[in-house]
This record gives C-alpha cells, structure tokens and sequence, in this order.
C-alpha cells in the first residue's frame, strides 16, 4: 500500500549485470547459423553451450531446452542471452543478430498434429448399450480460447553466484520446483541452490511453470559471467512467450432416457504448444471435470494433448476445469433447450449428492451443496422468473438474457500426487522471545497466503497475530511444503499448521527455542487413485459454485452490458472473509474476460497476434458494476477450521453462465465457444439472417421416434 | 522551447523537493523515478500506458509516467507514492483500504493510490459510477475491482471534508 514493498525490480543488487533473451520469430525452423554483431567486451552471449549439466529445463518431463540447440518449436522459444551492463545496449544488439532459419511448416491446429504427448481413456458403465435404449442421442462440439494470466507484475528473476551456490530471488509461486529445475540444470556446477520468493505480482498459474525456465536461463548465465544477472520481462514479451491457458476441443455425445442424461461420450483435446509443461496434469483435471456435476451411470472419456508449434500452455486459475466445464454446462443448456425443459430445471434434476460415486469411480464423501447454492443464487439474482421474462421479450435492438451454471472444482492435488510425490512438511520455529514463525514453501502471490496462515496459528496457540511472522519462503530456510497450487496451500498446508500449532500449544515452554514440524497425512477416507485407470477419489473433497450472468445486449454494436453477476461459493468456511470475497471477485472477472474479451489468435506463420494491453483487453473497474458474491458455509472436517480449496474455483462457471445469457439475448441459435466476443455477435447474428444451417454449428440431435438426425435448426431456442 | 543545461539536468519537483535529473531528456518519466532516484513505489507494468502501474500526479493531474519524457516536466511538480504516503489524505486511503481488504498482490496499488486522490480531488463525494470511471485506467488483475470502489467509497465518507 505504501508502495515500499519490494517486487524483484526494486532490489539493489551489487554488481549486478542484466540479461536480455533472444526469441526466434519463426515457429518452426532449424537454425543453420547464427550471426552476432560485434560484441563489445562488457556483453557475454550465453547459449546451450553453457549449460553445464542439462541443457533441458524440469518440469514435469525434461523436453524444453533452456536454449534452443539447432530448432526452434515456437516463436518465442529462447535462442541465447546477451548479457551486460546496460540493458538499452543489449537490446539494441539484440535486434542485429541474424539468424540463418531453415524453415519448416508449423503445425498450429492440435487437430491437425501428428504429435501426441498425453492421452488418457477412462469411464464406466455401459456406454453403448446406453447409446441403444436412449430416446434421444445429442452430440456437439465446442472450443475455448487461449487465456494469458496477465497479472500485473511481469515474470522476472535475479540469479546470484556464490562460493559453488546459485541463488536465484524473484516473482514466483513454487519455490521448490524452480530449486528442482535448478538443481537438475546445474549438476555439479552447484554443490548448493537457494530460491526465495520475493513478494510477487500476481501469478494465477503463470508464475508456476515458467519461472523455472528463466530460473534455469538467468541461472547459466550467472555461472558463465560470475556476476549477479537479472531479467525482468517486457510486457510483450511475456505475453507473446510465456505459458497460456490451454486451447480446447471438447466433443460430447449424451443419451437422454425418460428424461435423464443416461451416458455421455466424451472427447477432449487441449493444445499443448510446442513443449509438455504442465500439460498432463491440466488434461487430468480437465477430462476428470467433463461430465460436470451430473449423476451419468454410463461414461467413456477420452483425452488428449498434442503438441503444436505455438506458445507452451500451462497452469492458470481452473487448470484444465474452465474448459471442459464450459463444455458440459453449455451441452446440458442445449440439451435442456431441444427438449423443451428450462435449463436449470433440467441440470438440478441429475445432480451429484453425497455419497454418489464420482466420475472416476471415487465417492463424494461429503455433503454436495449445490441445491443450497442455487436457492440463494435464485434468491439473489430472480434467475428464473428473468429467464423466463426474457423468453419472452420481443424488442429488436436491445435484448435480455440470463444464465447459469453449476460446477465442482477439485480441492488440491489430483490423484495420490500429495502423498507420492509432495510429501508436504511444515515447522513452527517458536523463538525465545515467544513469537513463532511459520515455515513453508507457499508463495503469497496476493490471495493473501501470509495472512490466513498467521491467523491459524495464532488461533490455535491464542496469540496476538502480531506474535506470527510469516515470512517469504526461502528454500535455505522453509521445508517444502509443496508449491502454491491446485487451491492446495490453505486446506492442506493449513491444516498441517494448523495440528503443528495444536502440538506447539501442548508442550509451549516460554522463553525457550522450540521446533515443531509437521508431515502431511493422506486421508484415511480417501479411495486410492489409480493413476493408469483413473479409477478411485481424484480429489479429498470439492468446492462447489453457481454462477449466474445477466446482460443486455445491443444487437447493432454486438456489445452486451453486464446487467447483474452473481457468484455463489461453498468454500467450506471462509478463514478471512474479506481474503476470500476478494478472490471470488478477482476470479469472476478473469472468467468473464475468458468468456467476452480476452481474445489472443496467431497469424498463419504461427505469431501471436495480441502481445500487449492495447489488443489484449481484460476487464477494467467498468466492466463489471454490480458483481455480488457470497459465500454458503459447509464445513469440512479435514481442513482448518472447515477451509476447502477456494481461489480457482470462482473463474470456473462464468464462461458458460455468460454464454447462455447472451445465447437468450441474441436468441439466434447456439453459442459452442469462448471467447464469444462483439465481433463473433455480429457475425453470428449477420449468418444467421443469411443462411439457415450455418456450418459452425456442430450439433445434432437423433431421437428414438425418428431415428433420424434431425437437421440443426439454429432459430429455434426455447427456454 | 525549453534550454536545457545538460551540465545541470532538468529541473522540478519531486514529492515538493527541487530536483534536477541528469537523465536524456528522451528518458521516460518512470526510468527516471525509479533508477535515478529510486523511488520504486512507481512499478511498471507495460510501459505503453495501458496499466497504470506508473501512475504518477503531475500538477495534481493522473499521468502514466511510462509516457512521459523528463524533458517534458521541467519545473512542474511531481507526486509519487513516496511523497503522497506523507499526507493525510494517504492515511485515510490506507485505513480504507485495508478494511475492504482492496490490496492483494499489490502491484496496482500505489497507482491505484494516486489515481483515487486525482479522483477524490475532483469530485469529493463520487458515486459508485464515477469511481469505476475514475479507476478505469488502472487495471487490477487481482481484486476484480470490488473491494477497491468499496475502499474508495468508504474513504471518501471517512475523509470527508480532506478533499
Ligand atoms: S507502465 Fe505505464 S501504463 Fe503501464
Ligand atoms: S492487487 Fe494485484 S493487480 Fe491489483
């Protein structure tokens, strides 16, 4: 607030050199040869060749080159470094290295590449017999966008030699996986790496995988100049060549018998870009999430993630969940809508409740909130008396609509990665002056970590909250209590704070140094998760969300006021209230970006066409005047004080609330993807006057009675 | 036009100090702040002036100081987060907006900060309307901007008279 918080920009560092990354502009070329400038002596070039154990980065798998060798695989990929003194200098030299490509044809549709990096099959029941009794079969198609985080802060990171010690200090989430990449990276070059997060803004997933890959830069190119190098991203940089949200194609195929969805065929493809970052993990949770919050006894799903020749997608808030959420939210409205069934009305007929097994055959263990949340969000927002108003409606320029819809998102790791692979340990360190410090590798990256983590303790051991000091994690001095993620840090890393304070609390001896440390324990409760079979409980427990959009929409400009935006949560109980409402609005927003105006494309070369804020827009304070969000208590008796994951899950829902809404306003047929923005509007409502079949629309409809399909007809929409 | 002594730099205000800056005169406003001076309360988060990030007070008026050139200030007075933290107007903003808990990563904060005192400075008693109009230019990705024309709306009830 004072603006006396340093960011990694703001640090005075002796001796301190800069770094400045050359990107290829072609997406898929090998290089024949490189051509530099003359250098003056005070610029070193820093490429694969210095890399001293690995030139590859770790991140899930080890396939993306700290420096490109002899190809590049997107434009962006990183060539070399020139480092100095003056950063004016090198990026002036920069732009006079010429680079001799042999050009090869990119591969920019995931539909069209060869290259298949994940693919997962799972389901139950019985499909095809399901097929066979149904009175009716649906099937669509739908595709959502590239997302950029755009938190505010740009990525950037100083790397520190030292006495066979690297350090590496900056904007990050993780820690520990950028001291892994590290560690990996420089082999013997380092008997020790140190990584300390300083205070960071904003990462939303961004500041998840990338950072290592500029830790592992910078951190060469400190070991070759022996001097301190830092290297803070340009905003179109980092934009045009870090890590995005996964592009998607999701297929569905639904059986309907009596009235009820019976079985749904699903098949998802995400764009993975040119290297695996943390595509697998983004897959699972997305075709985890496809069938939705629905009871479907017969499932079969299908997932892939191919490699194209465009920016690598990562984490960002939602992780794979805004995707396949956004599908099966607008399938079921559609389905709703062809069988004359008001859509929510439908939805809340086949919903999960407890006890009811999950899509990979585990349990929802605990109460399943969602008919609560819907009571409010009907109390709060008129849905349904508005939906049908506005069904009603016969104005021609301005046009009404509301939408809904219902999601779950998955609390933490998927899958056992919490007891295989992450182990989290805390410690409470209680000096002799009796105030305690928190140790654990979470990252505050504004959503406000430091301060839900000093409150649980302080509760716990009935201290002032000035007694808890929370600092930024540094890997020389925190355990790893595993990486800011997955909704993770609070329910599970809390809670193992939460049981340290308790232990503390028993044996508190004042005056005197005391250690508690603490290991995280799978829940007993928990069916094991069969990783290979994607069989068992993906999630400890889930999150629940309704979120409801209503606009105006002006048929002549395309563009759509937000009327009303109501987000209704069950995030357990909320620790801080305000911490968590200010997360479900900062989360709202992203997802009403993703579902309108964040519109990133590449040109055929394989170019990112929206590489700053002027053509990349996300909401400002304007946009969205009367968001109401609230939260609905349902206390969850593994995490602190009833705590569940929250911070992800408020982006989920609002794509397919917003879609349906503007599909009722412009009533012109359906909507299938995101970004749906005033352009796509005028488009669509242009096609539509003209043509009665346009071929965007991907749906068809087989009803027993018939056992024909039936031709789409985009002008009729009920509901 | 403007002679300017490269020997003795471009003189003006900074947080109500007379300075001189030896900078280019091409050198934009933030450079400025942030490396010769170091003040880097003013963060920078595009450098094209679509954030906001670099918001700065010139005469009282909310400029992005990513587009200006130092060239262009001589004598005109300067107000960064630094000097404005001073004030008593600072205090009431800071009270406000940590009860509405309008900070989270913080980096849109101190422009954030400024462009609610150009605002205030205009209309004492501003509605929710001119709040989200007045706080337009600066992008939060954190807040979702609720909390933060809670926080200026509480301020101006609780600085009233301040402004
Ligand atoms: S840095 Fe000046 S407006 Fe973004
Ligand atoms: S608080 Fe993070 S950008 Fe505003």
């Amino acid at each position: 607030m004072r603006g006396e918080a340093l960011y990694v920009d703001d640090l005075v560092i002796e001796g301190l050199l800069y770094g400045r990354l050359l990107h290829s502009d072609r997406a898929r070329a090998r290089i024949r040869s490189i051509r530099l400038p003359k250098l003056p002596p005070e610029v070193t070039v820093v490429d694969w060749r210095d890399a001293p154990a690995r030139n590859q980065i770790h991140i899930v798998q080890d396939d993306m080159p700290i420096f490109a060798k002899d190809e590049v695989a997107y434009v962006g990929d990183v060539i070399l470094m020139l480092v100095g003194p003056d950063e004016q200098e090198l990026q002036n030299l920069l732009s006079r290295i010429q680079i001799d490509y042999q050009e090869l044809t990119p591969v920019l549709d995931p539909q069209l590449s060869q290259q298949v990096f994940f693919d997962y099959h799972y389901g139950h029941g019985q499909v095809e017999q399901a097929f066979a009794e149904a009175d009716h079969i649906f099937s669509e198609t739908f595709h959502t966008g590239l997302q950029e985080q755009a938190y505010l802060e740009p990525n950037g990171l100083i790397a520190i030699p030292g006495n066979r010690k690297m350090t590496v200090r900056g904007s990050m989430q993780c820690p520990y996986y950028v001291k892994t990449a590290l560690v990996r990276a420089l082999g013997e070059a380092a008997d020790q790496v140190q990584v300390v997060q300083e205070v960071t803004g904003g990462g939303f997933g961004g500041k998840e995988d990338y950072p290592s890959v500029l830790a592992c830069q910078l951190a060469v190119a400190a070991l070759k100049t022996g001097r301190p190098v830092k290297c803070i991203l340009n905003r179109r940089e980092d934009m045009a060549t870090t890590t995005k949200r996964h592009p998607s194609r999701c297929h569905y195929k639904v059986a309907v018998k009596a009235g009820q969805v019976t079985a749904m065929d699903i098949d998802v493809l995400m764009d993975s870009g040119a290297y695996t970052t943390l595509s697998p993990v983004v897959l699972q949770r997305g075709i985890i999430g496809a069938p939705g919050v629905y009871r479907i006894p017969n499932l079969r799903v299908h997932g892939q993630a191919r490699k194209t020749n465009t920016v690598p997608n990562g984490a960002f808030r939602g992780f794979g969940a805004p995707q396949t959420f956004f599908a099966v939210e607008m399938m079921m409205s559609h389905i709703a809508a062809a069988l004359n069934q008001e859509p929510l009305a439908f939805k809340a007929r086949q919903l999960v409740s407890q006890g009811d097994e999950t899509s990979t055959g585990g349990r929802y263990h605990f109460y399943v909130s969602l008919p609560d949340l819907i009571k409010r969000a009907e109390e709060l927002s008129h849905y349904r008396e508005k939906r049908q108003a506005y069904a009603r409606q016969t104005a021609q320029r301005y046009r009404r609509g509301i939408g809904i819809a219902l999601i779950y998102h998955g609390c933490g790791f998927t899958g056992n990665s919490e007891r295989d692979f992450i182990k989290a340990v805390v410690k409470l360190k209680k000096r002799t002056d009796d105030r305690v410090e928190v140790l654990a590798s979470n990252a505050d990256i504004g959503q406000g970590i430091k301060t839900t983590f000093a409150k649980i303790v302080a509760d716990q051991l009935a201290l002032p909250l000035e007694q808890i000091i929370v600092n930024n994690p540094d890997t020389d001095k925190v355990p790893d209590s595993g990486p800011t993620v997955a909704s993770r840090s609070l329910m599970t890393v809390g809670q193992l704070l939460a049981q340290a304070a308790a232990r503390l609390k028993q044996v508190w001896e004042p005056g005197k140094e005391q250690v508690i440390e603490e290991h995280y324990q799978h829940p007993e409760y928990m069916i094991p998760f069969d990783m290979d079979r994607f069989a068992g409980d993906a999630y400890p427990t889930y999150s629940w969300a309704v979120s409801v959009v209503e606009l105006e929409l002006d048929r002549l400009t395309g563009t759509a006021d937000i009327l009303g935006a109501w987000g209704i949560f069950d995030v357990g109980v909320p620790i801080d209230y305000n911490i968590v409402q200010g997360q479900m609005q900062g989360g709202f927003l992203q997802g009403l970006g993703y579902a309108c105006m964040e519109h990133l494309t590449y040109s055929p070369a394989g170019v990112p066409q929206q590489t700053s804020f002027t053509d990349y827009i996300i909401p400002t304070a304007a946009d969205v005047p009367n968001l109401v969000t609230d939260l609905v208590n349902n206390p969850f008796s593994h995490g602190p004080y009833g705590a569940k994951g929250a911070g992800e899950m408020p982006m989920v829902g609002v794509a397919p609330a917003y879609l349906e809404a503007l599909e009722q306003a412009m009533n012109c047929g359906r909507l299938e993807h995101v970004p749906f923005t005033a352009e796509d509007v005028l488009d669509r409502l242009s096609d539509a006057d003209g043509h009665l079949h346009p071929d965007f629309d991907t749906w068809t409809w087989q009803s027993k009675s018939e056992a024909e399909s039936q031709p789409a007809d985009p002008r009729q929409r009920k509901g | 036009m403007q002679i300017i002594n490269v020997q003795t730099g471009i003189p003006f205000i900074l947080n109500d100090r007379p300075v001189r800056s030896l900078s280019a005169p091409g050198t934009r406003l933030l450079d400025v702040l942030r490396q010769e001076f170091h003040l880097t309360g003013t963060k920078c988060g595009c450098k094209e002036g679509e954030c906001g990030a670099c918001a700065v007070l010139i005469n009282g008026r909310l400029v992005t100081s990513c587009l200006v050139a130092v060239g262009s200030i001589a004598h005109q007075a300067v107000l960064t987060i630094e000097g404005y933290r001073k004030t008593e107007r600072f205090a009431v903003l800071d009270e406000a907006f940590a009860e509405m808990a309008a900070v989270q990563c913080g980096f849109c904060t101190p422009g954030m900060v400024l462009a609610t005192e150009a605002l205030l400075s205009e209309h004492p008693h501003p509605s929710p309307e001119e709040i989200r109009q007045g706080l337009s230019g600066n992008l939060c990705r954190c807040t979702g901007y609720q909390a933060l024309v809670q926080a200026v709306s509480t301020a101006a009830q609780k600085g009233a008279g301040l402004w």
